[in-house]
């Protein structure tokens, strides 16, 4: 027996059986324990004691993989692996989750659909996205991609009885499972190539076929198209802007930073181990989606008067600049993802924050104008605003400057001269429209007089986010090392 | 006679696919979309158990992985049909052009 379920095999699920069985329990917990709404708060608390274990068993891995100076520890014959990126990885998503969930207790409330299955459906989100972060073999990155994916599908539907909020999961639902199946067909094909869905023996048939073997190319091709949907780089992102419009602003927080770290966990491990091989066929594909996404999210950012959907395009061209990192490819580029990703959490999260404070009983507070005179109102929210859009749009001292710094220093470093230029000037262009936010919020004239929603877990939530967006900037070293032992190879 | 090869497998699989992307591209219906979305996973299971048997008897990973994609095709279908239904009760229409409530 021990053979199939071995001590080591236990020690690297653990993360994993946390999260789904934390997430059942809160499934289970809602009629059986806490039937009644008002014991809804023993939900978020039994959320916060699933993430603190989760964590626990994060940090025993992280000490014994730095106790025994060890790479990585792989298991289940090599289909999960722990290593500095699924550790990395999987400690984005906790904070993810916990902030999001900090200020889903009243935001839920206020939409009057406040249900145990959303922080059940969150926790089994995160547990496919463990498993993105983690797998190293076909079949488990497939299953971990669907969990995450049907998870979300429901969350993005969770207002049942609002007509935006249907529509957005139908759209989403279309075009993720016209991608997944796009990525199944180039899973096969892979398989094909060498009789095995571990992602070694795939890197080697790869290698030894050469990068325009047609169907390696075809593999790489399909397999391309439904990852690249996944991070909603453009020409696949058309989801995204309906789904984050749609679906309840705290759902498209962690759509935004959960789903989208969780595929770029996912498409840095497709592309970096297995299919480093076919480089010459799909540098020129990363190439062309990154300028795309750079042109249509900026561009198509510029006339959005709904602040989630404007969020949405900028997340677009966000998910391009994440891409050039991967384009050049050396040591600095692949860090810069990773401090990218990292500081995409804060700085989005808050952003996104701050549209959920603007939703009050009646008031959907999702438009540009909506914001008009915060600073009179609510000046705290405002400043934060202030930074999260400062941070956005990369301008120091703040921390998106600083995942911009990396990805434009490694695109240098390897010689992309043109395409650091178009990056750069892009960021003028996205300094206009977030300026667009400022200027509504610091002169605009105030259109309502109905305070924010506050509460506890949104200062919290808000306070964490708006630190850390500022610490990253000011002192990004621990950051960086924490990027760097992480993914440094 | 030929016999049946692992190409001929591919060829079926590969006008699977074309036939399931043409149908998402082109219809309008909800449910003969989601109709269209399997015929596309299922043209990923043809190719997984051809390739499980090209690779020999004792390889068995393909026929695994279509196992799951069989599953995942189930519970991707059963939570399609539950929006759709939501959908349906607040728009009355299964039509993709007519849901249009989210543009640019």
């Amino acid at each position: 027996m021990s053979e199939f379920y071995t001590s080591t095999d236990h020690f690297v699920l653990v993360p994993a059986l946390l999260l789904a069985l934390f997430g059942c329990f809160v499934l289970l917990a809602d009629f059986l324990v806490f039937p009644r709404p008002k014991h809804r708060r023993y939900v978020v608390i039994l959320v916060a004691l699933g993430e603190a274990f989760t964590g626990a068993a994060l940090w025993r891995q992280h000490s014994f993989l730095s106790a025994h100076d060890l790479a990585s520890v792989s298991a289940f014959h090599g289909s999960l692996v722990v290593d500095g990126m699924s550790i990395f990885f999987n400690w984005i998503f906790i904070a993810a989750v916990l902030l999001v969930a900090l200020v889903s207790y009243r935001y839920l409330e206020t939409e009057q659909e406040h249900r145990a299955e959303y922080y059940g459906l969150m926790m089994l989100a995160q547990c496919g996205m463990f498993f993105l972060a983690a797998g190293t073999d076909l079949v488990t990155l497939f299953v971990g991609l669907e969990l995450m994916a049907v998870s979300f599908y429901v969350m993005v539907g969770f207002l049942r009885r609002d007509k935006r909020s249907n529509e957005a999961a139908m759209k989403y639902l279309l075009l993720g499972a016209f991608s997944s199946g796009f990525l199944v067909y180039g899973f096969s094909l892979l398989y094909g190539l060498c009789g095995s869905t571990r992602l070694d023996r795939i890197g080697e048939a790869v290698t030894e076929r050469g990068p325009f073997d047609p169907i390696v190319f075809l593999a790489l091709t399909t397999t391309a198209v439904g990852l690249l949907f996944k991070v909603s780089a453009a020409p696949f992102h058309m989801w995204a802007p309906d789904a984050y419009e749609g679906a309840p602003t705290t759902v498209t927080a962690f759509l935004a930073v959960g789903s989208k770290a969780a595929s770029f966990a996912f498409l840095m491990r497709m592309f970096l181990y297995p299919l480093a091989g076919a480089r010459p066929a799909w540098e020129p594909i990363l190439i062309g989606v990154a300028i795309l996404s750079m042109t249509v999210g900026n561009l198509a950012a510029i006339t959005q008067n709904n602040l989630k959907r404007l969020l949405a395009y900028s997340s677009v061209s966000h998910a391009g600049y994440i891409l050039l990192g991967l384009v050049a490819g050396n040591e600095t580029g692949i860090k810069g993802m990773a401090v990218y990703i990292l500081v995409y959490l804060f700085m989005t999260l808050g952003a996104f924050l701050v549209v959920v404070a603007l939703r009050r009983k009646d008031l959907a507070g999702e438009d540009v104008d909506d914001l008009a005179g915060l600073i009179h109102k609510s000046p705290v929210e405002a400043v934060l605003m202030l930074i999260f859009m400062l941070s956005l749009a990369g301008i120091p001292p703040t921390a998106g400057f600083i995942g911009k710094y990396f990805i434009f220093l490694s695109l240098i470093e390897t010689g992309h001269y043109v395409l650091a230029v178009v990056a750069t000037l892009y960021v003028a262009v996205a300094i206009y429209y977030y300026f667009r936010i400022v200027k509504s919020m610091f002169v605009g004239e105030m259109t309502d007089t109905v305070p924010l929603m506050g509460g506890f877990g949104m200062r919290i939530a808000l306070g964490v986010t708006g630190v850390l967006t500022l610490l990253i900037g000011v002192y990004p070293e621990p950051f960086l090392q924490f990027a760097q032992t992480s993914l440094g190879r | 006679m030929h016999p049946i090869t692992t190409a001929h497998y591919v060829a079926l699989s590969a006008a699977l696919l074309l036939i399931g992307t043409l149908g998402v591209l082109t219809r309008r219906n909800i449910v003969i979309i989601l109709m269209s979305i399997e015929l596309i996973l299922n043209a990923a299971n043809i190719n997984l158990v051809a390739f499980s048997r090209y690779w020999g008897p004792e390889n068995m990973n393909g026929q695994i992985f279509a196992i799951f994609v069989i599953t995942v095709a189930v519970a991707e279908a059963a939570v399609g049909l539950g929006i759709l239904i939501a959908l349906f009760r607040n728009k009355e229409t299964v039509q993709a052009d007519e849901i249009d409530l989210l543009k640019w």
